[in-house]
């Protein structure tokens, strides 16, 4: 199977991508680095590799694969994985960004696991859990604006990702319910700004 | 045995995989019920006990307690087919989107469903992080954790790791 990879100048109706010499080894690496970070939550990292690390994603499309990578089944991080590597190196850059993502946390997990069986306790690892927990959700919060600050000149935009916060994080309804009852509005009124 | 055992966690793990939107967090409470109460692999402490060792690790958390799961039910090979079974079917899937995505890339509704799908994003993960904010702040000290880490990510360029490893130490030492 022929690979996908972006020869062409990134057109206006393209997801472009940064870096297009990106290697196979670089993708399991980059992806390796997201997930070994990533105490806490993933997606707060996926942004301070990609984008600013390395470069490899812009704020918006960041924001853009994100939201692409969230409506279709399965981690949202994994499929950003797939989609960076199959656009990079097809189905062999997807299999070595998402095994980067996937395989090194085992390193770290598999001892811990050991441990445990062992009878250790995990008092002292709880309680660092819970600071760690704190500390993930103000990063998350930092993440979240720092998105929302890239859409700072779209009012509209910004009314659908409050209404996005609102439905998920206040009323609690499923995330595939908001998706479904947002996307129509939100895809008409970015067509009626790009037209 | 074993591999009965194996077969059922591909029977089981699979098709989870290709249900969860928006996150397999929002698998949690089936797999829980599939392993605990239908199969009776595990006991609910079992079950709990692994879920927090896969959250004291770094990684996608849903992936990492699947493993565990296949660990304790079949050794190496458990790990294997958990892993494998929880992100190849939605990982082919993925892989398809990405094909036809590209595809696509001149026709006209692509650019504005790509573009309308990001605002909702945006909103999603604020709403994660109030979420979060919500279960992990039991006191004030949790909630100034919270905030203050927000403030240092957005103000200044202190490495992430310090702010995580600060708040654990922080933890560890009683203040939270």
């Amino acid at each position: 199977m022929s690979s996908v990879r972006v020869a062409e100048p990134a057109d206006a109706s393209d997801l472009p991508l940064n870096a297009p010499d990106v290697s196979v080894l670089a993708l399991f690496l980059v992806f390796a680095e997201i997930s070994l970070s990533s105490f806490g939550g993933a997606i707060a990292w996926a942004r301070i590799v990609l984008v600013e690390r390395r470069g490899w994603l812009g704020e918006r499309q960041f924001a853009e694969l994100l939201g692409l990578c969230q409506s279709v089944p399965g981690p949202s991080l994994v499929n950003m994985a797939i989609y960076l590597g199959t656009r990079h190196h097809g189905v062999v850059g997807a299999i070595a960004a998402a095994s980067g993502f996937l395989v090194p946390p085992l390193v770290v997990l598999l001892p811990l696991g050991i441990l445990y069986q062992q009878g250790a306790q995990l008092e002292i690892v709880q309680a660092a859990l819970r600071g760690v927990a704190a500390a993930a959700a103000g990063m998350l919060l930092a993440t979240g604006l720092k998105m929302a600050h890239a859409y700072r000149r779209e009012p509209l935009a910004l009314v659908v990702a409050a209404l996005a916060l609102v439905g998920v994080g206040v009323l609690r309804w499923p995330l595939l319910a908001v998706l479904v009852l947002l996307a129509p509005v939100s895809i008409y009124l970015a067509w009626r700004r790009l037209r | 045995m074993n591999g009965t055992v194996l077969v059922q966690l591909v029977l089981m793990l699979a098709p989870l995989s290709l249900v969860a939107i928006g996150g397999v967090n929002s698998v949690l409470p089936e797999i829980h019920r599939q392993v605990v109460d239908s199969y009776g692999w595990l006991t609910d402490g079992e079950f709990a006990a692994l879920f927090a060792v896969a959250q004291a690790a770094p990684g996608p958390n849903i992936a990492l307690l699947v493993t565990l799961i296949g660990w304790k039910l079949a050794g190496a090979p458990g790990i294997v087919v958990a892993l494998l079974a929880i992100s190849v079917p939605s990982g082919v899937l993925a892989y398809g989107m990405t094909r036809a995505w590209h595809r696509f890339r001149a026709a006209r509704w692509r650019r504005p469903v790509q573009a309308g799908l990001a605002p909702i994003a945006v909103g999603f993960v604020l709403a994660s992080a109030s979420l979060l904010i919500r279960a992990a702040d039991t006191s004030l000290v949790a909630y100034a954790v919270s905030g203050i880490t927000a403030i240092l990510m957005l103000r200044t360029r202190l490495h992430p790791l310090l702010l995580l490893g600060g708040a654990a130490a922080l933890a560890v030492a009683g203040w939270l």
